[in-house]
């Protein structure tokens, strides 16, 4: 049976894969048909038949092992000692960790706003145009692309060539430099510049979020406000700003919190790009270098609760906007 | 059938006779005049023509870069095609693909089946019991529901960081570590709490005299749930499953975390590969495109779904 462990070929991997779904099938089949006797079984077992696995899978995997990381996070790097909020002091107070901590605040600032201002604009600029599907898919397909392949794309337009002699730019930025007339810069090593540079491969994938979310909202405001407002006289910039902003704040709320959140748990731009080197390093990638790579398993354990922590004033935020915008329901 | 004067349909197409009759434009059609004012503007369509532009150029380089020989792409820009195509100096090779696919280093065939096997329990599995939960959720009454589903909706958003050490301990532990049974497992709990809130909302729009008329007709719980809600819900799954599949095939975090390098999928050798040969272009843009592929094409296809599930299942991670 070692294969259902260790599958070779692909054919034994895809064997694998049948084995696996036919014994959830097998399984669920087993619970739905002891439970389905109508009148014959008390509802609770019935409930239990249908949200049992789930449940139990939810406390067994995601709630026991958080709880499990709050409480490693007050012990040593292998967990034998006690040592109070030790790993958070450090993770607050160390240089190296408190410029890991700004980074992140740089990330989670410039990301969720910069994506909702340029998804907003082209939402604005391309609504009801001849051309608008075509233009919103042009935007929207990074959105499917996962970050690991936008880095590379990125990374090959930062892509460095030393400035000597008949060496050729490869890196379409650094050849737009030289086109101007400038030196080409090494864009993911010179700080503090180089998270920008990689914030900007962020914004590139959320903003077809935001703007799909945006136009959608925009498309839904009524027909009236516009019309009566363009009869006050409102036109262009001013009926961006005193119309179509405020009439889409819930949406604008929502796209800007999510995008905060993927963007505070998001490591693997920083991972492939420069592997958090050169002062890039954020709390995601720093959790898994901890836990994974030095091994401190007190400290990785503290970092996870704080990218937890730092959530909670965003899904705050969110929920009393929502609140406000009910009430004016 | 409207009260209307009856203009000859030839007559009223495409002539602009008088601005007396704008109250027979759609709003929608004034609208879009309006906008075409707007657009007509420079700067309007300076702008937006920048961002269409830099939204696709950096992937179009990606794109043509992959299918150029490696000597070529080391020693010139990949714009430099597009003059090379008229002079007809351009090169064209799948020799990248074929080394990114099968060659020793990097070997993507064996990652892309990978994800594929990672990938499609991961999604039929949540996806199922999702929909029992949210039924029982919905539609089963029982003591300490609401509290039940308000945790589990709550559960959003504990970050993956702090389940991962945790679980990876007790697969150690099992004796499974390193397998696909134990990433399966890990993305089926990861996707439960976003799965069983956004199916419950859908389950809640069904009538529920449909539910009531078959629970009097002597159906059960399970009956009800595969023949009255079931094929109502096709939709809602499609979309959440589509977004689930892009989900866990972009994953980078749980692949890396849990899976043995032979069971990797496609992100993290990817990912490896920048980390190791990060100056081979030819590999990278190569490789990077043969993992975009999947997605790209399911986008394409169901770009309809696709959105929908995008914008419900934005607040997963």
């Amino acid at each position: 049976m070692d294969w259902l462990l260790t599958p070779g070929t692909p054919g034994e991997k895809f064997a694998v894969m049948a084995v696996a779904i036919v014994l959830f099938v097998a399984v669920m089949s087993l619970v739905l048909f002891a439970v389905d006797r109508p009148k014959r079984v008390p509802t609770w077992v019935v409930a239990l038949g249908f949200v049992g696995l789930p449940l139990g899978f939810l406390a067994y995997g995601l709630l026991r092992p958080a709880g499990i990381t709050l409480w490693n996070s007050f012990f040593n790097r292998n967990s034998t000692e006690f040592v109070g909020v030790d790993n958070y002091v450090r993770a607050f107070t160390e240089p190296q960790f408190q410029k890991v901590l700004l980074v992140t605040a740089a990330w989670v600032i410039l990301a969720p706003l910069l994506s909702t201002v340029i998804g907003l604009v082209y939402a604005v600029l391309v609504d009801r145009t001849r051309f608008e599907k075509f233009a919103k898919a042009l935007v929207f397909v990074p959105m499917a692309i996962s970050m690991v392949g936008a880095s590379i794309i990125w990374g090959f337009v930062y892509e460095f060539r030393p400035d000597q002699g008949e060496i050729q730019q490869i890196g379409l930025l650094n050849q737009i430099l030289v086109w101007l007339g400038m030196p080409p810069q090494q864009f993911l090593i010179g700080q503090p510049w180089n998270t920008g540079f990689l914030i900007v491969v962020m914004i590139w994938i959320q903003t077809g979020f935001a703007m799909t979310v945006l136009s959608a909202a925009i498309k839904a405001i009524p027909d009236d406000i516009t019309e009566a407002a363009r009869l006050d006289g409102l036109h262009g910039a001013q009926m961006f700003r005193y119309i179509t902003v405020p009439s889409i704040r819930p949406a604008l709320v929502v796209v800007l919190t999510t995008i905060a959140m993927a963007t505070l748990k998001a490591f693997d731009i920083v991972r492939t790009m420069t592997g958090g080197q050169f002062g890039t390093q954020v709390v995601a990638n720093e959790f898994y270098t901890q836990a994974f790579r030095q091994n401190n398993q007190g400290l990785a354990a503290a970092l996870a609760v704080v990218l937890f922590v730092l959530v909670i004033p965003i899904i705050a935020y969110n929920v009393r906007q929502m609140r406000m915008a009910e009430e004016i329901r | 059938m409207t009260s209307t004067p009856t203009p000859l349909p030839s007559h009223a197409v495409g002539e602009e006779t008088a601005p007396e009759k704008p109250r027979k434009m759609s709003r929608a059609e004034k609208r879009a005049i309006a906008v075409k004012g707007r657009l007509s503007s420079p700067w309007a369509s300076g702008i937006a023509i920048l961002i269409a532009i830099l939204w696709t150029v950096p992937s179009i380089g990606l794109l043509v870069t992959s299918f150029r020989p490696e000597t070529v792409i080391r020693n010139s820009g990949w714009w430099t095609v597009f003059g090379d195509l008229f002079s007809g100096e351009a090169e064209f090779t799948v020799d990248n693909y074929n080394e990114a696919l099968y060659g020793n280093s990097s070997d993507l065939a064996t990652f892309f089946v990978n994800s594929f096997v990672i990938t499609i329990p991961a999604v039929v599995i949540p996806i199922t019991l999702a929909l029992l939960a949210a039924y029982a959720f919905a539609w089963i009454p029982f003591r300490g529901r609401n509290f039940l589903f308000v945790a589990v909706f709550s559960l959003q958003v504990v970050p993956l960081q702090v389940a991962l050490v945790p679980l990876l301990s007790d697969y150690v532990q099992w004796g499974i570590n390193g397998s696909f049974w134990t990433v399966w497992f890990s993305h089926s709990i990861f996707a439960l709490p976003l799965a069983i809130f956004l199916l419950h909302n859908f389950m809640k729009d069904i009538p529920p005299s449909l539910v009531e008329a078959a629970r009097v007709d002597g159906a059960g719980h399970v009956k009800i749930f595969f023949r009255v809600l079931f094929p109502l819900l096709v939709p809602a799954i499609a979309s959440f499953g589509i977004f689930q599949f892009l989900w866990v095939w972009n994953d980078l975090l749980v692949g890396l975390t849990f899976a043995a390098r032979p069971f990797q999928p496609m992100t993290v050798a990817v990912a490896e590969l920048a980390g190791s040969r990060g100056g081979d272009w030819h590999l990278l843009t190569a490789g990077a495109f043969i993992s975009m592929i999947v997605p790209l094409v399911v986008f394409v296809a169901l770009q309809r779904y696709f959105v929908r599930g995008m914008l419900a299942g934005a607040v997963k991670g």
